[in-house]
């Protein structure tokens, strides 16, 4: 399991995701994940070997690299990618459980031929109801980890410049002795980096919690002005089914009644679910 | 998440470049991430290791290295990398996009539809015009851009593109001025070289391909001012639709699929 492997898990939640959210993963893998991999591990790689601290006592240069650098840079960054994409897991649980009930429902109301399971796995669910709430919480928890990890980072190494030499006077060294850091000025130039490509996953978070706020909110009032129409529930998608059923049964009150009467008996003549476009 | 995974995902791109694009990207995977990965990253594995100043004094060599290399090649060059071939998504989220608008319509059932199912329209490859073409352009005028602004920040941090064998160095805690040796210099200016070389070979095929692009849709416009019969269909999709819904709802045909405009 490394990260080609999380790449794979979460391409899955990908087709479920918002334009906004699909814009933060390519984000997060090819400015933040692929950068650490390629470019900043070979930065940090010898940060304890080329550690040097001007005292001959054997023990000083290990103590103070250990004061020092509690956590390295490169294994915070690895912890926040991982946690930062755990959440979307929560939507991708919730869509399968979602689906194992429409298959179950189709096999209960005697649709249940292979075409159509498959059918259900294919379809993209729309992002309404307990969904909805779902992945509020996940964009939610994002945000949280990203902003917790930025200001842990922020604690353990105030301000973000990697300085040349540090003064350490940790047991066993005598007296104060001067250490040198490796690559100072290249740890600067990705730790800055790093932050400002955390602060545009921040930024498309809270742009992608708006837009799903605001969205709701539309429907909402959507809804209220047109009674007719159900609020929706759990299965959003097949009452979005039902309501395109009313709007063609009332365009053809006036029509042919023939033609409204068919329709009736046999729904399945109707357009093969119109689902939920994208969000 | 490594080199071939940005390959897979831009191999997908591939398909709805022009031929020069075409070229353009097998120029970055062999030449360029290609080569960094397979000889320079090797030439410069040893670079910190290998640097030796003339001095006992603790942290001297440190601090000259740091002095000396601000950033390493190695580093510029997969920075100047990711960000050339990050363009090219624009292009595969909009041709994703219209995939996406097409299957729309099929699953709709629309009669303007002339897909025979959706397998097709997945591997329909789509024609560079309208917002696609603008989104193509302003891709590649981006790439140009990041390729422009990273070999002038190896010029500006470099001082041209050649590597000394000797640096001297008075930086704190160096006492005087000591002499500074880098690892296999020769090696080092042959890539960067090489490196530099590639990088203009993209950017002339960046320039060519934004100039057969402007004159393609020059073209595509006199021919359309030349010939007044061609509409742009667009603009007749609401109509047509409704006009469809019309016949059918009229037409006591038992098989009339509906289609209704949202």
């Amino acid at each position: 399991m490394n990260w080609a492997g999380l790449y794979a898990v979460l391409s899955g939640v990908n087709r479920h995701s918002t334009a906004i959210g699909r814009i933060w993963l390519s984000v997060i893998f090819i400015f933040r994940i692929m950068v650490l991999v390629v470019a900043a591990e070979s930065v940090w790689g010898d940060e304890k070997s080329a550690f040097t601290c001007n005292t001959q006592q054997p023990g000083c240069n290990s103590v103070c690299y250990d004061h020092f650098f509690p956590i390295s840079h490169i294994r915070l960054w690895a912890l926040q990618l991982i946690l930062v994409t755990t959440p979307a897991l929560l939507v991708a649980m919730h869509v399968a459980y979602q689906q194992h009930q429409e298959k179950k429902l189709l096999v209960l109301t005697g649709h249940g031929d292979i075409k159509s399971l498959e059918e259900v796995k294919k379809h993209k669910i729309r992002i309404a109801g307990s969904l909805w709430w779902t992945y509020i919480c996940s964009v939610v928890f994002r945000l949280l980890f990203e902003a917790v990890f930025m200001y842990i980072f922020y604690m353990i190494y105030p301000g973000y410049q990697m300085v040349r030499l540090v003064k350490c006077e940790a047991y066993p060294c005598p007296n104060t002795v001067d250490c040198f850091i490796s690559r100072p000025t290249e740890k600067t130039i990705f730790t800055v980096f790093m932050l400002v490509t955390s602060s545009i996953c921040i930024v498309l978070n809270m742009a992608e919690l708006v837009y799903l706020v605001v969205r709701a909110c539309t429907h909402r009032g959507q809804q209220n002005s047109n009674p007719s129409t159900r609020k929706g529930s759990f299965y959003g998608h097949k009452l979005s089914s039902e309501y395109k059923q009313n709007e063609i049964n009332q365009l053809l009150t006036e029509q042919d009644g023939s033609l409204k009467d068919m329709l009736r008996r046999n729904p399945g003549l109707q357009e093969k679910g119109d689902r939920c476009s994208a969000c | 998440m490594d080199w071939g995974a940005l390959q897979t995902i831009l191999g997908g791109v591939n398909k709805h470049s022009t031929s020069i694009g075409k070229i353009w990207l097998t120029v970055l995977f062999i030449f360029r991430i290609m080569i960094l990965v397979v000889a320079a990253e090797r030439v410069w594995g040893d670079e910190q290791d290998d640097f030796i100043c003339n001095t006992l004094q603790p942290g001297c060599k440190n601090v000259c290295y740091d002095h000396f290399f601000p950033i390493s090649h190695i580093r510029l060059w997969a920075l100047q990398l990711i960000f050339v071939s990050t363009p090219a998504l624009l292009v595969a989220m909009h041709v994703a996009y219209r995939r996406h608008e097409k299957k729309r319509q099929f699953r709709k059932g629309d009669q303007k539809c002339e897909y025979k199912d959706i397998e097709e329209i997945r591997k329909q490859r789509f024609r560079i015009e309208g917002s696609l073409w603008w989104t193509y352009t302003s891709s590649i005028f981006f790439r140009l851009i990041f390729e422009a602004v990273f070999m002038y920040a190896f010029y500006f941090m470099y001082d041209g593109f050649r590597m000394p064998r000797l640096m001297k160095c008075n930086a704190w805690p160096c006492p005087n001025t000591v002499d500074c040796f880098v690892s296999r210099p020769t090696e080092k200016t042959v890539f960067t070289i090489f490196m530099i070389a590639v990088s203009s070979v993209c950017i002339i095929l960046n320039v060519a391909e934004l100039c057969y692009l402007l004159t393609k849709f020059f073209l595509r416009r006199s021919k359309k001012a030349g010939n007044p019969k061609h509409h742009p269909n667009h603009e007749n999709k609401e109509e047509t639709k409704q006009n469809e819904m019309n016949e059918l709802i009229s037409d006591s045909c038992q098989n009339a699929v509906i289609g209704f405009s949202s």
